[in-house]
């Protein structure tokens, strides 16, 4: 059977790889080549090793450094925040009391909506209520950190929720009831039985949560735009300003990208490692 | 209707019912904080906008009431049906490509035990977890070059970039499901496409139907990828639309902002009350696979 349809390749590789060729494997390629340049398109590139990087670095307006730490600070408090309510909201969800599928519903709700929509939505309730303090979102960087957190936990929490949920509905009946009978408290039901077997959820949910908190952009250019003069701007942001905002910073763009890709693939990494080792067989 | 309701085996004593009673009304509390950024937008869309960052969650009587007029505004300003057009047909399009292409090359390197079958796999792992912004500057150039800059051909462009997600997905189903009616279909003569078309799709069809829904999540939402690749003169998405209506460095006409945004959300809204069961599922299913 393998060798049957080993001929048939071109009718079901080809097409999926040819796209993924153009639409992934050249301009990451030619992206991590560029990084090493000085251009301003594609075909001027001349090679100058590690200048870029050095530059991306060195920025007198910091912009770069300024925005790795916003940004690592940004996801490490958004992924506690966002899966603690998930999981509060899904343990007291799996009671099945009554409109539980009503709430399920009101939840999930906002994780259909984009990143655009939401932060201009956002932006007008945060300046409203800012607004009796004499301030708005822009007026420093933190305004629009917690503004992105409340954004980010409003939008996320049903998600993760719904993860949860499905992680919690397929615990054995058996293991809670034996923990009934021998007597085992509520909370050491929760922390002995029931996290332990959540942790598949857990693991796939911090994943979510962290790489999406590194590589949010829309949410972010639509709610503050990077303003003040860029403190607000997380990563992906930064780049794209680098990239589109200052001439002949395009190389220096391209070496923060890299930079950027590095750090998140190795964090995703690292994290999936920390997490399995704590999964529990059944 | 499903498995909570089953969970409630045991006698409901006092304790528990009161308990319960109490959940129903704090989530009920919850419920109307969470849904009220929404309602404010819709409020402040029939406001006029003069008003709107001065009172935001007044309600919008005499002469703040605006009538239609944001609504009028917004959809000129926007040309909100062009790209309500141009989202549609990018995401149907792109998403009944990705779907078709990637189960046919899913079901190859499930079923082909080759070191080119783990390469595929693996780069398609890979291009999940890289994020946007590594590609974005040759993208839109190789976009360019090869005149994908238009609704047709960023489906080529979706088809790359979202095939990582959907090759795992569709892999692993197919790990898991049995080879025996695939194989006796071809010892009795079946060639391969022909065995795909009537045996293997049609067992997909769950995975068709999550995997669409993540993709279709996606691509809807998607800004700076149909940005930087489309001819934005002549085409604009609906987060492209949005976003436009900043402008350079004027100032932001919040009336026909929040009313765009109305119009930008109800469509989400009805499509979610309508399959929601597909949508919950679909994410279900997509963090299994993880």
């Amino acid at each position: 059977m393998e060798k049957a349809i080993r001929k048939y390749w071109p009718v079901f590789v080809l097409p999926t790889m040819l796209a993924f060729t153009i639409g992934f494997l050249i301009p990451f390629i030619t992206g991590f080549y560029l990084s090493f340049c000085d251009f301003t398109t594609v075909s001027n590139a001349t090679f100058t090793g590690f200048t870029n990087y050095i530059k991306a670095f060195t920025d007198t307006s910091s912009s770069f450094v300024h925005s790795l730490w916003y940004t690592g600070l940004f996801s490490a408090l958004s992924t506690v925040i966002i899966n603690l309510l998930g999981l509060i909201i899904a343990l007291l969800l799996v009671r099945g009391f009554r409109g539980t599928n009503l709430f399920r519903t009101v939840f999930f709700m906002p994780n259909l909506i984009g990143g655009i929509v939401l932060g201009w939505l956002w932006q007008v309730i945060i300046n409203g209520v800012l607004a009796n303090y004499g301030v708005t979102i822009v007026t420093n960087e933190w305004y629009g950190f917690w503004g992105l957190i409340v954004v980010m936990s409003w939008q996320q929490a049903g998600y993760m929720m719904i993860i949860y949920i499905s992680g919690l509905q397929s615990i054995p009946g058996e293991l809670t009831e034996a923990a009934a009978i021998d007597g085992a408290s509520a909370w050491q039901t929760l922390t002995r039985v029931k996290l332990p077997m959540l942790m598949p959820s857990i693991t796939i949910c911090t994943f979510l949560t962290i790489t999406n908190g590194f590589k949010l952009f829309d949410q972010n250019l639509a709610l503050t735009n990077g303003m003040p003069s860029n403190r607000s701007s997380m990563l992906a942001l930064d780049i794209y300003k680098t990239f589109y905002g200052r001439t002949g910073w395009a190389g220096a763009g391209q070496a923060k990208a890299v930079v950027f890709c590095l750090l998140v693939v190795g964090i995703a990494m690292i994290q999936l490692r920390l997490t399995r080792n704590k999964e529990v067989q059944q | 209707m499903n498995a909570m309701q089953t969970k409630k085996k045991h006698p409901l004593t006092l304790g528990k019912r009161v308990t319960d009673v109490l959940l129903t009304i704090v989530f009920s509390l919850v419920s109307i904080v969470y849904i009220y950024p929404l309602l404010v937008i819709l409020i402040n869309s029939f406001k006029v906008k003069a008003y709107i960052s001065n009172a935001p969650f007044a309600l919008p009587l005499d002469k703040m009431f605006a009538n239609v007029d944001n609504y009028v505004n917004g959809i000129a300003l926007t040309k909100f049906f062009d790209a309500l057009k141009w989202s549609f047909v990018i995401t149907v399009l792109s998403v009944f490509v990705i779907l078709l292409c990637t189960s046919m090359c899913a079901w190859f390197i499930s079923r082909v035990n080759s070191k080119w079958s783990k390469g595929i796999y693996l780069l398609c792992i890979f291009s999940m977890v890289v994020p946007f912004q590594m590609v974005m500057f040759t993208l839109s150039k190789t976009a360019n070059l090869l005149g994908l800059n238009t609704p047709f051909g960023i489906v080529v462009v979706y088809l790359g970039f979202g095939a990582g997600l959907a090759v795992f997905m569709f892999s692993g189903f197919m790990r898991s499901s049995p080879i025996s009616i695939e194989e006796s279909a071809m010892i009795d003569g079946c060639e391969p496409v022909r065995t795909f078309f009537s045996i293997v799709l049609p067992i997909l069809q769950p995975t068709y139907i999550s995997t669409g829904i993540l993709e279709a999540m996606w691509i809807w939402n998607d800004y700076l990828l149909p940005y930087l690749v489309l001819d934005i003169k002549k085409y604009k998405t609906i987060p492209i639309a949005v976003q436009y209506l900043k402008g350079g460095y004027g100032s932001v006409d919040m009336g026909a902002m929040m009313a765009t945004l109305v119009m930008a959300i109800v469509p989400i809204i009805l499509f979610y009350l309508v399959s929601q069961k597909y949508i919950v599922s679909g994410v279900m299913a997509g963090a299994v696979k993880g």
